[in-house]
């Protein structure tokens, strides 16, 4: 049988944040990852456990603005299942398809997964390419972390010991094209090889701006794809284009070998992935 | 700590660690061997069980999070020892071989049978793509979830 750490189960997100400032505790949500922590079969298990299931204020999905608004216990049914995801960013909806299966859409976060830290998380990637914001909170107060300032390194984050991921906010940029690929051995209940976000702002010319490139599963933690994101600035999704950017995109990131993949395919894979979108968008 | 909470529509009260895992409670504390554990990791859904109507893997969910909560196991399904559609559906069509993922199979097929999703193979597949049956036997238990949504349906 697994361990089974005390648990607190606050009633408020105040009384949360008390309980986090008097000592440490992991906080669990949807409990699709410190479940499988308790186990001990990853590592240390957790030694004391503070439950987030309860508090309302960290649900609900609401447009503020330019700007949609997801709590951090919006679980991948509830992406899958919302109007306004569904409306102005369907792309989160279809990368929550690809998580897991039912069983774990039912029960994962949005903030589990942006917390968990893993390199393959999916989600994570469609939250560097749209310039994500994600709130966390302390007894100290709010504060704004930019996704791609919040996964500092291996399982690594920004965040305190003593903060909680309240929510994350998505700027509904005009015009904004998204897309997103995840490569995995099945359909369901995969862990990424390779998942990959691609935003731009189409101009009249024909160009792509802001462009955003983003990927997971290729480094030790999700990335901006700076320099090939540089090579597309400006650029028409010619096969010129195309042929640079896959050349950037190799140079740039730096896949491993593990029990899900090699470095060679995930390269192989990163590559063609991103040269058949912009095939696909530029028509050749 | 006390955990509230109806198990197959009877009221039941647990005295666990707030961590157990619920398999653990419907296991060993309520004696409800039906759900099984597989993998224990959220990969193979051998312990699905309804929580509100959800499909869940019980191995990932921990009692200090069902307070409150209606919980559906395997042993649910029957009523006055009479099968429901979905199981007597699972014995015609021959899909349970060996049995370990049947209980499992059972709940997140009623699970789709309660979504009102459109009866195709493909949504059948989905519905059922947390659970691993390692007989394969994956076409006789579509066939046995179809068989089940056009009897009710009809």
């Amino acid at each position: 049988m697994p361990v089974e750490p005390p648990v607190e189960s606050p009633s408020s997100l105040a009384a949360a944040y008390r309980l986090l400032t008097g000592g440490l505790l992991r906080p669990i949500a949807g409990g699709t990852d410190v479940m499988v922590q308790i186990t001990g079969e990853l590592g240390e298990p957790p030694r004391r456990v503070l439950d987030l299931w309860h508090l309302d204020e960290l649900r609900g999905i609401a447009r503020d603005g330019d700007e949609l608004v997801l709590g951090a216990l919006t679980t991948y049914t509830e992406l899958r299942r919302s109007r306004l995801v569904g409306e102005f960013l369907p792309e989160l909806a279809e990368a929550a398809a690809t998580i897991g299966a039912a069983q774990i859409q039912n029960r994962g976060t949005l903030g589990g997964n942006i917390a968990n830290a893993s390199p393959a998380g999916d989600s994570l990637p469609l939250l560097l390419a749209t310039d994500a914001t994600i709130v966390v909170g302390s007894a100290r107060g709010e504060r704004d972390v930019a996704a791609h300032d919040f996964w500092t390194g291996y399982r690594q984050t920004a965040l305190a010991p003593d903060e909680l991921i309240v929510r994350v906010r998505i700027p509904l940029a005009n015009e904004r094209q998204l897309r997103f690929r995840k490569i995995g051995t099945r359909r369901a209940q995969a862990i990424s090889k390779v998942v990959m976000a691609l935003a731009w702002r189409p101009a009249s010319d024909g160009s792509w701006q802001d462009v955003r490139l983003a990927l997971g599963s290729v480094a030790e933690r999700p990335i901006r794809a700076w320099e090939t994101e540089q090579i597309l600035q400006g650029a028409e999704p010619s096969e010129e284009t195309a042929d640079r950017a896959v050349s950037s995109l190799a140079a740039e990131i730096h896949p491993i070998d593990d029990v899900r993949s090699t470095a060679a395919y995930r390269l192989a894979v990163a590559t063609r992935v991103l040269h058949r979108l912009i095939r696909t968008e530029g028509g050749w | 700590m006390t955990t509230r909470l109806t198990v197959n529509g009877e009221p039941v009260e647990l005295e666990v660690p707030g961590m157990r895992r619920l398999l653990d409670a419907l296991r060993e504390d309520l004696g409800l061997t039906g759900t099984k554990e597989g993998c224990g990791e959220g990969e193979c859904g051998a312990c699905s069980v309804l929580v509100d109507g959800a499909v869940v893997d019980s191995c990932l969910v921990p009692v200090c999070q069902v307070d409150g909560a209606s919980v559906i196991t395997v042993e649910g399904l029957a009523r006055e020892e009479r099968l429901n559609a979905l199981q007597a559906a699972f014995l015609e069509t021959g899909g349970a071989q060996c049995g370990i993922c049947t209980p499992g199979m059972l709940i997140a097929g009623e699970a789709f049978l309660a979504s009102g999703a459109e009866l195709t193979d493909e949504r059948i597949r989905e519905a059922i793509a947390g659970n691993l049956c390692r007989c394969t036997g994956y076409t006789k238990i579509i066939d046995a979830i179809s068989l089940a949504a056009q009897r009710l349906r009809t």
